[in-house]
Order: C-alpha cells, then structure tokens, then sequence
C-alpha cells in the first residue's frame, strides 16, 4: 500500500507540474506569433477566442485530425521515435526546475549538471529524424543543427561554470538562493549576454534557426513529417525555448526572489515572479525572431568557436582570480 | 529495497542487451543508437548507486558529445555497400577471421589479468559500501582529485591536449585557390562606397564598364 500511495502522489505531483508547462507552451506559441506580428505592424492570431488566445488549441485540433504519413523508404521506427524523444527530452528536464523554496519535484544536487545532459540528449531527436527521413534535406538540416548544437552547448557549459564558481554548488535551488543579495546579472552581466545569444542558438530560434532555413532547406528535419508527429516536433521545441528561458532566470535574474524585499513585492509568490521571469525572456526571445535577420552558417560557428568560447573562458578565468583574491570563494 | 531492485535489474538488462546488439545488428547506425542505449543505462546504474556525478558527467560527455560524433561518421559511410560486403557476397572477406583472432586473444587476456588480480580481503563485505551522505558527491570528488590525484589529472589533461593538437595537425591541409570571406570587410562596408548616384542625362543612359 505505501508504495501504491507513494506512486499516486509523484503522479500526482508530476501532473501538477506537466499540465500547466504543457498548456503555457500552447500559449507561448501565441504569444511569440503575436509579438512577431506587432513588430511587423500586423495583428497576428486574433480571431479564435478573446484575442486569439485559443488559437493554438485550434491548431493542435487541425494536427490531431491531420493524417500521419511515413515516408515508404524511410526508417519506420527511428522515424517515430524521433518526435518522442525530443517531447520527452524537453519535459523532463522541468522536473528540477524550483519554482520557490522546497517547490520543486525533485531536489537532487546536481540539478543543473541535469539540465545541462538532458538538453545535450535534445541533438538526438534532431538528428534521428533527419536521417531516418532518407532525404537529403532533412539529412542536411539534421547535421547543421547537431553541429550548431553541440558548439554552443560547450559556451554554455563554461557561462554555467561562471555561476558555479559564485554559488560553490551544483543544486538549483542553493544558485538561487546565492542571489539574495544581488542577482548574477549584475557581476556577471556579459555572461548573461553571451548565455541568452547561446540559447538562442541552442534552441534553433532565428537568427539561428539554420537546420529549418526555409529558403535552402525547405522545412529542415521536420520535411518529411506530418500531422501530430510535426506538432510534437514543434511543441518539443517550444518546450525547450521556455525551458532555456527558466535556465535563464534562475541562473542570473534570482529565478523565484522577488526584486526588492519590500513590502509589496513580498506578497506575490515566488512561484509568479519566476514565471515573470520567464515571460521576459520569452519576450526578448520573440522580439530578437521579429527583429533580427538569420545568420549564414559559417558565421554562427565562428560566433561560437572563435568568440564565445575564449570570451567566457576569459571570464572563467577573471571570477576565478576575482573570488580567490578577495577570498570570496564559497566554502561549505 | 524492492522498487530499487526492480530498477537495478531493469536497467541491467537494457545495458547488456544493447551492448550485444551493437556488436549484432546488421545497420552501423542502429549499432550507434544502441551504444547510446548502453551508455545511459550505464549511467542510470551509476546514479542508482549514488555516484550522481558520475553518471551525469557520463551522459554529458559520452552521449551528449562522443557518440554525436560517432554517429556523424557512420551515417556518412555507405550502409548498404558495407552489408554487401560483411554478409551478403560469396565472396570470402578475411575481416571476419582476424576479427575472430583479435578477440579470442583480448579475451585470454583479459581472463589472465583478471584471474590474478588481487583484491582487498573485505572488498566483498557490505558494510563497507556505505555511502557518505553529509559530503555531497562533486565536493567529496573535487577534495581527492586537486590534492591526492593532480599528478595524475594534470597529465591526463596534457595527454587529451597533445591529442586534439595531434588530430588538427593530422587533418589541417591549406588548399590553394580558395576564396575566403573577410568578415572585417564584410562588415565595414557603407553605402557610401556600395551605392553611386549617378546623374543620368536623358536619351543617353550611362556607361558601366570603364
């Protein structure tokens, strides 16, 4: 019986956890579409619903009565597997997001080493599918993203190390409360720029989005799919873009602390000033999309091997020799 | 206890499962996904005995970074020419016998070197697996490798840098004739000298090319 209790209530948990990342990705597609548009002077999705909120429910209605189709030469169980693994892949990794004090599913001590390895795993959907499509676009925007992805996860990886060395834990929750009394942002601010430029690119968004450049490779990995399996594709990724942005924030915007320990701000809960957080950068994502043209693709690996990369080294380098001359180096 | 039982032989299974099909299964890039397979199975182990480290940095830099590698290389070979050649043909390829040379004599030895390994007396007793739980893994780790073992991480580390060193000597070659974009002129240009306003007297037009 303990252990039937034990199962219904991580269920139950893990429920409480899926449901809402689940319905706020089918928003945040909106919400990006919509900013898009204002930038450009349009409307965007306004019809479905009060200001179109419900439009993405009408499109996940179209993909769900949309007919799958598989390629005939195609390699049938990679190219199911495909979708799954990069939906799967993309929520896991909120399983130790901390959304206030003890509010997170499972608190282990190297959460963020977690985060890092699960979204290191995301290359495999890509790469999958690309090559179990058997066609040549797919199979070429399949190898440019694996290449982009695993070239900007190393920047990433070093930026974390920065964090690190302020926090002296691997632990989610010890990173943010480490910025009580000044957010990384503020120390660490050309960090934050490089991570959010990383992310960017580490999610495939514009002006990045090369694996799916749809004037030289029609739809990049995704060409071959269709109906739910396409929608899968896409809700992994949109996943992923919130799931960069919650790294974001607990990394240097304080994830659950308010701003200010004042009166007012006390009152909202933690919980609501992360997802303000991640609404933000949300917001800063969509905008760069509207705003920026794409990148050719020797420029982005040279963006990341040749600048990012001795950049935050540099800084490692820099906290590094800061901490240990000031004899700030956290000790526990 | 049962639950982390169950999760330990399922995941044993998986792990040696796939590292049969590897060496089984006739599609190289199947092979590769079921070393994936492997290596986070083996890495799930390694969590389950409480060296979360381990098999996070296992996942990181086995999976997340060696075998996209591995994989690239294999998709680039031609899958189906090789199956001609390896099972299909008449004709009689010495891989298979050499193969079969090689690893009968790696597993003889790994027999001798095991057969007469030495080990510590009470290695096989339970109460010496307890786990330490007021260090937490990474710190525990840090404290023994940048003070007992530097020696060994230092060369370790020169090892992996005369490596990488070695392999862009090995595959770096300047071609000739080869036209570079210059990033620096790229981007200094302004319309001053990209665009001309040209005063185009009527019924005449302007001459391009002098």
């Amino acid at each position: 019986m303990e252990y039937l209790d034990l199962i219904f209530q991580e269920t139950y948990k893990i429920l409480f956890l899926l449901v809402p990342v689940l319905v706020s990705v089918a928003m945040i597609v909106w919400l990006d579409r919509r900013v898009w548009a204002f930038v450009q002077k349009r409307q965007g999705p306004n019809v479905v619903g009060p200001f179109g909120l419900l439009q993405s429910l009408a499109d996940a209605l179209k993909y769900i009565f949309k007919e799958i189709i598989i390629p005939a030469s195609s390699n049938k169980i990679i190219f199911i597997l495909a979708p799954i693994i990069t939906m799967t892949l993309a929520l896991i990794a909120w399983a130790v997001i901390p959304f206030g004090v003890d509010q997170v599913l499972a608190d282990i001590n190297v959460g963020i080493l977690y985060i890092f390895a699960v979204s290191s795993l995301g290359v495999y959907g890509i790469i999958m599918g690309g090559w179990a499509s058997n066609s040549k676009y797919p199979f070429l925007g399949s190898i440019r993203s694996a290449a982009q992805m695993v070239s900007y996860e190393v920047s990433i990886g070093i930026i974390i190390i920065n964090v690190l060395l302020c926090v002296g834990s691997l632990n989610l929750s010890d990173i943010v409360l480490a910025q009580k009394d000044m957010w990384f942002v503020i120390p660490l601010f050309p960090m934050f720029v490089i991570f959010f430029i990383s992310a960017l690119a580490e999610t495939n968004r514009p002006p990045f989005d090369l694996p799916e450049a749809e004037a030289e490779l029609v739809a990049g990995y995704q060409t071959e799919y269709s109906g739910m399996m396409y929608a899968m594709f896409w809700l992994g990724e949109y996943a992923n873009i919130l799931l960069m942005c919650a790294l974001g924030s607990i990394l240097f915007l304080g994830g659950w602390l308010s701003p200010i320990e004042l009166y007012p701000f006390n009152l909202i809960p933690g919980a609501l000033w992360l997802i303000f957080k991640i609404l933000f950068l949300f917001i800063l994502f969509a905008l760069v999309k509207a705003i920026v043209p794409r990148y050719r693709y020797d420029q982005l690996m040279r963006l990341g091997w040749k600048i990012f990369l001795p950049l935050s080294l540099t800084y490692v380098v820099l906290t590094a020799s800061y901490l240990f001359y000031f004899n700030l180096l956290p000790t526990n | 206890m049962i639950a982390h039982a169950i999760f330990f032989y399922a995941f044993s299974i998986i792990a040696v499962v796939s590292a049969v099909m590897v060496t089984v299964s006739k599609n190289t890039v199947h092979s590769v996904f079921f070393l994936i397979l492997d290596f986070i199975s083996i890495s799930c182990l390694f969590i389950m005995i409480g060296a979360e480290f381990l098999g996070m940095i296992m996942l990181i830099v086995y999976v997340g970074a060696v075998a996209v590698l591995f994989l690239f290389v294999v998709m680039m070979l031609n899958v189906a020419q090789q199956k001609n050649q390896w099972f299909i043909s008449k004709e009689n390829s010495n891989h298979i016998p050499i193969g079969l040379l090689i690893s009968v004599i790696i597993f003889f030895e790994l027999i001798i070197v095991i057969g007469g390994w030495k080990y510590k007396p009470d290695l096989f007793d339970q109460s010496n697996l307890s786990i330490v739980n007021d260090v937490s893994n990474t710190h525990s780790l840090g404290m023994v490798l940048y003070t007992d073992y530097i020696h060994i991480f230092q060369i370790s580390g020169m090892i992996l840098l005369i490596a990488m060193i070695g392999a862009i000597v090995l595959t770096f070659r300047q071609r000739e004739g080869v036209k570079k974009q210059s990033y620096l002129k790229q981007i200094s240009r302004e319309r001053a000298e990209g665009v001309e306003v040209v005063e185009v007297a009527s019924n005449r037009g302007v001459k391009i090319d002098d």
